[in-house]
């Protein structure tokens, strides 16, 4: 059987990416292999872990429970796009500074989710920054230093928006 | 962990959508959020012939709240209506109740309409719909009609959506004055499907007093099992209700099944509990609308 | 100027990539390989009748299928069972693609490789095997009364029995000592099972050079080096032809320490075949019910003790479920009778255990591999102890300490290892007296009695536990500064999200007095370092971090012998800092650590302008010495490995107040403190962070993970949605506290850090919820439906 393919068209990181798939093709398996930016992980492919988290038309979703044809034509922000110019964001520097990674896996989950969090409520509370968080499995950190980077980052945000 | 292949349709209309879902028929599986679904493809626990996806069907994200209550289309995510401030106002159980809903990231992506047809018995909008005695709006090629949460829910994981129709929106009513509503569950972990939770509906008389009260209870039964406590409490003033006998009547009512995460003893003790706890706050809620 | 960055929480080297989306874990590798999926039993037991792929071929993009008929060789025989013990009188193993009996649910039984993993998952769905049925054997009771077996070579299931008995003073039995104490318990304890659950599966991804005849391997594993030497030697293949390397591995915790795994042998071999680069990633589902599991087992417990709680005899008889296949050994039980002494010094001990045959997922160590069952058995005791007597908890465990001054102390049993288990250092009155201060024992009955006021019910609970690290053979390091400055560390061992490139970064940096920018790490590769055992056991600092460090110490005292003879000086007056060879107090007289490369190498031909200095041309030399003197090589570098004689101790305390809602049994971990000793810390920030996660994973195992098994062998909670391993949301936020007493053993005086946080945590939380409730905890994970119906029992 010979499956049908479809054009789709996303923005990824603000680049225009093209690719034909099938229908069942997994957005996490359409940016990994199709696009090849490995950077957004698969921990379990049914939603729970939140490692595959990206941000579809800026707000989070898990990559693995929604079909890249779907998305066609919508924007996707990956952990590559979080960067600019080089430059690490506010929440990327804040995850290294606290420690708040270890095997790494599940960080780019976290880094998307918690980057779209810290954009709607840039002064969290502990307890909106642990619900924040709440939706992504780690199994090395703990968690405690990532719920420091998250309050970090939001410092660091606040410091450069002055 | 990938969906087996499927024949997959996009309809730009709601009318497209229609007739494929017409002509698929019983193999035709109708994506939405796919918060639910695509687990289970992923899994190959179901293999559709055909999938339909709504997602550009315009029209559908509706969330329209009136005076009547709130009314909530296939697109609109389980995020919005959360955020939505006029929904909240119409009928404050669905905040209530979305807040408790998995995580913010799948509540981005996943849908009230879909989680209705999903009919899962541990899902909290099930319980919403049934308490509130709403209904879901099915369409199909030969016309909608009106489907109330009594006969919509069937069985675990069943609902009265036949092949060939799409649920294009849900209605949630608004309660009369002096109501009030409160969602409580336990899960083993944050986010996770409820071991047992009590979503419960109470309205008082001008004098304060219980006049009506309901719970909906999710993972103790089949379906979500609405029970009618106003009996139980008596007509008493509600800051001075004890909510054990009402409790007990929603324990006597229900029945639990054991599974890895909780006995069926534990469920229905625990039911008691959160149905006091939800009948409680229901009723301060009811007071506080009237001061 | 200080190059000292021994010590400090340096940040990690190894977050630039990964915060970037740039890191290189397996399923990130090899973009175009073919991908291989797996046919896997559904049922606990059967025979296989029939493999019927007829339907399959017709799959688009299928390339192969094979069954165990396909393999040849080495490759068709059971697959090693890797640590033989005398008392595994019946060890066996599974063939990587199963012949004729399936043993547990997910074994595999037919590979397919496909274009994608999709149409290799299209494929295995259409391939049909006839099963006949065979009664499974479930649960560690069913197994014992041995009606029917899993083997049918293996009479009651019995895998291995192993007694170890240590006499108590004049050379009384345990027995005799428990019968002649003035008190005496007795009961029962259930630890059920977890599993590691790293958050990317395994995998392995081979490319086969058919014009090199060579392959090149990559693996999620903890052991490149072994895993190389399986393939070798399976493949039939010589082993300089054969490389593994160890990509960014996504968390490990004990499960890929186990290899090879059928997949890293039947994955190589088929890229091999068929001349194709072949991948494989294990999906979630398959992690659950085809790697392994830990933890379950039922211990018998009897106690003799004195009026001060001192125990005068202990006897304990452990049932450890180790699953379908012993490829580990029985080194879980092993490690739970021995450790299960933690900081105490009983009169007698004797500890039998039986690892029993079940039809379930094997067991092999996951984090703290057999202590939190050890653990959880002594520290139960202890409270029982003190419950009985009326006394304090944390008096009876000070009753029985070892005492600083008795090191090293000799506990008269035989370790993990194969070597005595002599405890090298340690202070653990001190430890407790830090964590009583830290969570506030003494003021705690106050504490509570608010909290009853007020209508809560509350309970503090403490733990406390030795655990051997570092264990041996051995480790190798080996250091190269190269003519740029740059140095060059390699080891063999493999990371899994500890920080090796930070930390042994560290231990080069302080040892040659170089910026730690100029310093890179390369781990788990076997084109760098061949010779290696692997990560586990909280051994990787120790192991590697000593062998890096006599490494860098062989190059640095060559590197002064070079610059004493170019600078006109005695070595012993030169020290490094900063990258520059310079005499003491004369800063002015120094040569770079680069030129010192440079010299080190006499060199015929001068690649660069620096190389210049070192061709044959250049400048004076003597003429009566060969260019590379006797016992000299050219090349500033240096190799040597770390061999202990035994494995050094570390131990910690902890302490937890948990919160039990009167109504629904949930149960709140209110405050957690860890007073944690593993003698010098290399980075502290790292510690930590190895402490949190541990803690995090220990949490999961008292309160919330469990692998549910029905009685025919169906894991029934086989996903993330069922097997609840916490979110933030559920671990508590971790107080700790460091006591430093370094290791005797080893020239940094450093001991393991990696498992010490999960060890006790189980038995903590059993003592709080005990303190809370006033209800005996004998089982461990304890659940809010559990904790009801203990009320009930009442």
């Amino acid at each position: 059987m010979n499956e049908t393919g479809h054009h789709v068209r996303l923005t990824v990181n603000g680049v225009v990416r093209e690719a034909t798939v099938p229908g069942r093709r997994l957005l996490s398996d359409c940016l990994r292999h199709d696009l090849g930016l490995t950077g957004t992980h698969v921990g379990c492919e049914h939603g729970v872990c939140g490692a595959c988290t990206v941000l579809l038309d800026g707000e989070p979703v898990r990559s693995c429970l929604t079909f890249a044809v779907t998305v066609d034509g919508h924007e996707i922000t990956t952990v590559e796009g979080l960067a600019r110019d080089g430059e690490l964001s506010p929440v990327q520097r804040a995850f290294t500074e606290c420690h708040a990674l270890q095997c790494g896996f599940c960080t780019p989950g976290f880094l998307c989710t918690v980057t779209a969090f810290l954009r709607d409520n840039p002064a969290p509370t502990e307890e909106e920054a642990l619900k924040a968080v709440a939706g992504n499995l780690c199994r090395c950190t703990g968690y405690q230093n990532i719920l420091k980077a998250v309050h970090r980052a939001a410092e660091i945000q606040a410091e450069e928006d002055r | 962990m990938k969906p087996p292949p499927f024949g997959y349709h996009g309809p730009a209309t709601l009318g497209e959508a229609l007739d494929v879902l017409a002509e698929a028929g019983p193999d035709g599986k109708v994506l939405a959020g796919g918060q639910s679904l695509i687990p289970l493809l992923n899994m190959r626990l179901a293999a559709p012939a055909h999938i339909v996806d709504v997602n550009r069907v315009p029209g559908l994200d509706g969330i329209e709240a009136g005076p009547s209550g709130v009314r909530v289309g296939a697109l609109a995510r389980h995020a919005a209506v959360e955020r939505s401030p006029e929904a909240a106002a119409a009928q404050p159980l669905l905040r209530q109740a979305l807040r408790l809903v998995a995580h913010p990231v799948i509540r981005n992506r996943g849908t009230v309409v879909g989680s209705l047809v999903h009919a899962d018995p541990a899902a909290e909008m099930p319980a919403v719909l049934a308490l509130l005695g709403g209904s879901v709006r099915l369409a199909s090629r030969g016309g909608e009609r009106e489907v109330p949460a009594s006969e919509f829910f069937t069985g675990p994981m069943e609902s009265a959506l036949r092949p060939g129709e799409l649920a294009v929106s849900a209605f949630f009513p608004a309660l009369p004055r002096r109501s009030g509503t409160a969602f409580h569950e336990v899960a083993r972990r944050h986010g996770d499907y409820a071991v047992a939770g009590v979503a419960a509906a109470v309205t008082l008389d001008e004098d304060l007093r219980i006049a009506a009260a309901r719970v909906a209870c999710v993972s103790v039964g089949p379906v979500p099992v609405v029970v009618d406590v106003t009996a139980a409490c008596g007509p008493r003033p509600a800051a001075s209700a004890g909510w054990e006998a009402a409790a007990e009547a929603v324990r006597d009512r229900i029945d639990p099944e054991g599974d890895i995460h909780a006995t069926a003893d534990y469920r229905r003790h625990l039911t008691g509990v959160l149905a006091a706890r939800a009948l409680r706050d229901a009723a301060s809620a009811a007071r506080g609308e009237e001061s | 100027m200080t190059t000292r960055l021994f010590g400090e929480p340096v940040r990690r080297r190894e977050d630039a990539r990964l915060i970037t989306g740039q890191g290189r874990y397996l399923d990130d590798l090899g973009g175009g390989a073919l991908a291989a999926a797996f046919v896997r039993s559904p049922h606990a037991h059967a025979r296989i009748l029939d493999i019927d792929v007829s339907a399959a071929l017709d799959v688009e993009g299928l390339v192969a299928i094979y069954t165990w008929e396909d393999l040849p060789g080495a490759l068709a025989e059971p697959l090693p069972l890797l640590i033989p013990h005398p008392a595994l009188t019946h060890g066996r193993t599974a063939y990587p693609l199963a012949r004729e009996i399936v043993r547990h649910v997910g074994e595999p039984v037919v590979m397919v490789v496909a274009r994608d993993r999709y149409l290799a998952e299209d494929a295995c769905a259409l391939i049909r095997v006839d099963y006949e049925i065979l009664k499974p054997v479930v649960g560690i009771e069913e197994a014992v009364r041995g009606v029917h077996l899993v083997h049918e070579d293996v009479p009651g299931n019995i895998g291995a029995h192993l007694v170890q008995e240590v006499p108590g003073p004049g050379g009384l039995t345990a027995r005799e000592a428990i019968d002649a104490a003035p008190h005496t318990l007795e009961f029962r304890l259930d630890v059920e099972r977890s599993a590691c659950t790293p958050l990317e599966g395994k995998g392995v991804y081979a490319r086969w050079d058919a014009d090199d005849g060579s392959l090149r391997v990559y693996s999620s594993t903890q052991t490149s080096t072994s895993v190389r030497m399986a393939i070798a030697a399976k493949l039939g293949l010589p082993l300089p032809k054969v490389e593994v390397i160890a990509p960014d591995v996504g968390g490990g915790f004990g499960v890929k320490i186990v290899h090879p795994w059928p997949e890293e042998v039947l994955v190589p071999w088929a890229a091999r075949l068929l001349n194709r680069e072949v991948k494989w990633t294990e999906d979630r589902r398959e992690h659950f019910v085809s790697s392994s599991h830990e933890r379950g087992q039922v211990q018998h417990v009897r106690a003799g003790f004195d009026d001060e709680g001192r125990v005068l005899g202990l006897e304990v008889e452990i049932l450890h479920d180790h699953g379908a296949y012993t490829p580990y050994g029985i080194i879980v039980p092993i490690i739970t009778s021995t450790q299960l002494l933690g900081p105490y010094k009983v009169g007698a001990y004797r500890v039998e255990f039986s690892s029993i045959y079940t039809n379930t997922v094997q067991v092999t160590p996951y984090r703290g591999a057999g202590r939190p069952q050890g653990v959880f058995c002594m520290e139960r005791t202890m409270d029982r102890i003190a419950a009985h007597l009326g006394r304090d908890r944390t008096a009876v465990r000070a009753a029985n300490f070892i005492q600083p001054h008795e090191f090293p102390y000799d506990q008269g049993m035989t370790f993990q290892d194969g070597r005595p288990l002599i405890y090298d250092s340690g202070d653990y009155p001190e430890a407790l007296r830090m964590l009583k201060e830290l969570i506030g024992w003494d003021s705690f009955p106050e504490t509570k009695a608010r909290a009853a006021a007020e209508g809560r019910r509350i309970g503090i609970g403490v733990g406390c536990y030795v655990e051997g690290t570092g264990v041996g053979p051995y480790e190798g390091g080996h250091v190269q500064v190269t003519s740029d400055g740059r140095v060059h560390v390699s080891t063999g061992l493999t990371s899994q999200g500890q920080g090796h490139e930070t930390v042994f970064a560290q231990i080069a940096a302080t040892e040659l007095g170089v910026p730690i920018e100029k310093v890179s790490v390369v781990t788990g590769d076997t084109r760098r370092f061949g010779y290696a055992v692997g990560t586990f056991a909280s051994r990787a600092a120790v192991m590697s971090g000593n062998a890096i460090a006599l490494a860098c110490r062989k190059v640095r005292e060559k590197a002064l012998r070079i610059a004493a003879e170019a600078l006109e000086a005695d070595p012993r007056d030169l020290e490094i800092t900063d990258g520059m060879v310079h005499v003491a107090g004369v800063p002015s007289a120094s040569i770079p650590l680069a030129t010192v490369a440079v010299l080190s190498n006499p060199l015929r031909y001068a690649f660069d302008e620096e190389a210049k200095r070192a061709t044959q041309f250049a400048g004076p030399a003597s003429d009566d010495r060969p260019p590379v003197a006797e016992g000299e090589e050219p090349g500033l570098e240096g190799r040597d490995y770390y061999s202990p004689v035994r494995s050094t101790f570390a131990a910690g305390m902890h302490a937890a107040i948990v919160e039990t809602d009167l109504d629904t049994a949930e149960i709140r971990i209110l405050r957690y403190a860890v007073v944690h000793d593993c003698g010098k810390l290399i980075n502290p920030m790292i510690v930590e962070g190895q402490i949190h996660g541990g803690v995090a994973q220990g949490v999961g195992g008292a309160l919330y993970e469990k692998m549910v098994y029905d009685e025919h062998g169906q894991l029934l909670n086989a996903s993330f949605m069922d097997f609840l391993m916490p979110y933030a949301t559920e671990v508590p936020r971790i107080e700790t506290a460091h006591l430093e007493t370094p290791s005797p053993l080893n020239p940094l005086g450093i001991k393991g850090a990696g498992e010490a946080g999960v060890i006790p945590v189980s038995a903590v939380i059993a003592s709080a919820v005990e303190d809370a409730e006033g209800i005996t905890i004998a089982r461990m994970p304890v659940s809010p439906s559990d904790l009801h119906h203990l009320r009930l029992e009442r």
